[in-house]
């Protein structure tokens, strides 16, 4: 179909709606938003003295989401989740939310397969690290980043 | 009244990997946003998710309020004998909801 | 604000008219969704909607009110009673001779039938039993009545949709009609078909009325939003509804 206006005017509309929106909306994220630096030192009270390596672990998040209300991830770990050899936990923390933590998954054998599902909520474009504890008290670590679009229409007052 | 949607295949064969989903309704309310008066909403949050299997924990997660509202965990277990599954939530002002799943193991 | 002085550039936006979308070209607002935010809607264990129609069927058996009727003690089994139903709302009432929503119909059973109070539009209880009703229309084509009763309620229901209101002074039309498919902040527009309602807005981390979407627009070209059951909503309403004529009902539906 057609579409006279101009993609550079009509985008100039919509930025005046956005901008209208954010008028009376609840105001999220009140504190300071946390750094990478407490999101080490978040990881550091997980993992204690431990290394943590690069590897085993995958994060899966979209690169891309319309509304950072309710972003899916999926951890996956390499692991033969037997007695001997398995993931005791999955943790996930993110770089710019109010607080790092997300969550904590505490999974053993019984599991058969290491992999995790959620869905988080991210506060701006980001990255967003993984981290699993193996059953010899090693850890491991995967990150990913994200754009975060927020929704153009938002509410008034609550 | 706190509703939960779960989905766990009701047979399965002894040592199949099965996966679990769990929905549960629940603002999870950050404690981290404002009313436009400037008070701070309390905090009201799930924490903890426990799924028991014939009474033995099979799995566990600790929520933070970054967890979505309405909060959405998958996982898996092993079939490993026919029996109850057990799922609780447990949080913020005596939050408390059990659900349960029967699975039949051959 | 970042986006001071972009009020400007309306006039330029606003003398675009395409006119009504063709039936050929129609899409659901499902279609200009990510990948992930359509697995939720498709995956019932997944979509957060399918918890208010869990509740929705527990107060459906309920006996409730001085009548102590549950709907279910007259209506039986939903799968047919309530088969196709939401479909075709906004019908026309004769009692009050002009098309209520599907949440006044649930509430006039409410206060007729069971002798109970009305419930508040977007409560708990009244989206559960909402969406209950429209999840038995699921797959089913939207087929609202228009007929020599409702036409002129239809006919407003167009004008609201092409006059332009708000500060911003702009037509729902020159969003959705002229532009759909085009970005606005980040967001796609999207035609405004309302197939899936209620529905489960991941903004709104809630399920939530038609009617609250449609405010929610409303403040967004910084109109003065209709109160909720106000005529003027019903007939907006029902004029999307025609407007979508054929399309398939998905409610709950999941939204950005
Ligand atoms: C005492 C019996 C009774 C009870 C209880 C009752 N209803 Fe009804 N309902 C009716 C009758 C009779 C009609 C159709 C006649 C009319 O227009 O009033 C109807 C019509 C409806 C319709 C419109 C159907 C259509 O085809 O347009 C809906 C929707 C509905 N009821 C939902 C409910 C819900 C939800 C409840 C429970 C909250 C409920 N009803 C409780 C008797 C009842
Ligand atoms: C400035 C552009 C704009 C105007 C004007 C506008 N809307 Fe919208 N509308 C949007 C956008 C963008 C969305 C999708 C928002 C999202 O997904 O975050 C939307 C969503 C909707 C939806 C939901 C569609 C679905 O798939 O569920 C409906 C219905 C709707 N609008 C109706 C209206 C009506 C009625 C009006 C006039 C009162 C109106 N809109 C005015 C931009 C607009």
């Amino acid at each position: 179909m057609e579409r006279p206006t101009s993609r550079r005017d009509f985008l100039k509309t919509a930025g005046g709606v956005a901008a209208g929106l954010g008028l009376g909306s609840v105001i999220a994220v009140a504190p300071a938003r946390a750094t990478p630096a407490e999101m080490q030192e978040a990881i550091r009270k997980v993992v204690g003295s431990a290394r943590v390596t690069p590897g085993r672990v995958k994060l899966d998040l979209p690169p891309l989401i319309e509304n950072g209300n309710a972003v899916p991830l999926t951890v996956t770990v390499e692991s033969p989740m037997t007695e001997a050899q398995h993931v005791r936990a999955v943790h996930v923390f993110t770089e710019k939310n109010p607080q790092p933590n997300v969550v904590s998954f505490h999974l053993g054998p019984r599991a058969g397969r290491a992999r995790v599902a959620t869905r988080m909520r991210l506060a701006d474009s980001q990255n967003v690290t993984a981290i699993c504890e193996l059953s010899d008290g090693s850890f491991w670590s995967d990150s990913a980043g994200i754009v975060v679009t927020l929704a153009a229409c938002l509410e008034d007052g609550i | 009244m706190a509703s939960a949607l779960i989905n766990v295949p009701a047979r399965a064969k002894r040592g199949e990997i099965i996966e679990i989903k769990t929905l549960i309704s629940h603002v999870m309310e950050t404690g981290f946003r404002r009313t436009q008066l400037g008070a701070v909403i309390p905090r009201d949050i799930i924490r903890r998710f426990v799924c028991t299997y014939n009474g033995t924990e099979v799995f566990r997660a600790e929520l933070h309020p970054a967890i979505a509202a309405n909060p959405f965990i998958v996982f898996s277990t092993v079939a490993v004998e026919s029996g109850t599954l057990v799922f609780s939530w447990t949080g913020d002002h005596g939050f408390s909801a059990t659900e349960t799943a029967a699975i039949s193991v051959d | 604000m970042r986006f001071v002085g972009a009020v400007a550039a309306l006039a330029i936006a606003a003398s675009a008219v395409a006119g009504e979308i063709p039936r050929a070209d129609r899409r659901s607002g499902y279609e200009f969704m990510s990948r992930e935010t359509r697995a939720m809607q498709d995956d019932d264990t997944a979509n957060p909607g399918m918890l208010w129609v869990l509740e929705g069927g527990t107060l459906w058996e309920k006996k409730t009110g001085a009548a102590g009727r549950a709907c279910a003690d007259c209506h039986g089994d939903p799968r047919a009673s309530m088969k196709g139903v939401a479909a075709r709302y906004p019908a026309f009432d004769a009692a009050i001779g002009r098309p209520i929503s599907l949440e006044q119909r649930i509430n006039r059973c409410r206060i007729d039938r069971q002798q109970a109070p009305a419930l508040a539009y977007e409560s708990r209880e009244l989206l559960a039993l909402t969406a209950f009703v429209a999840r038995q229309s699921r797959g089913l084509p939207i087929d609202v009545t228009i007929d020599a009763r409702t036409h002129p309620f239809l006919d407003a229901g167009r004008a609201t949709f092409h006059r332009r209101q708000g500060q911003l002074n702009l037509a729902c039309a020159q969003c959705h009609d002229d532009n759909w498919g085009r970005q606005l902040a980040g967001n796609v527009i999207p035609q405004a078909h309302p197939t899936g309602y209620p529905l489960y807005r991941l903004e709104w981390q809630s399920l939530g009325s038609l009617q609250r979407r449609l405010r929610n627009c409303l403040v967004g070209i910084r109109a003065e939003p209709y109160d909720y059951g106000a005529n003027e909503l019903v007939d907006l309403e029902l004029y999307l509804l025609w407007r979508a004529r054929g399309m398939t009902m998905d409610a709950p539906a999941v939204r950005p």
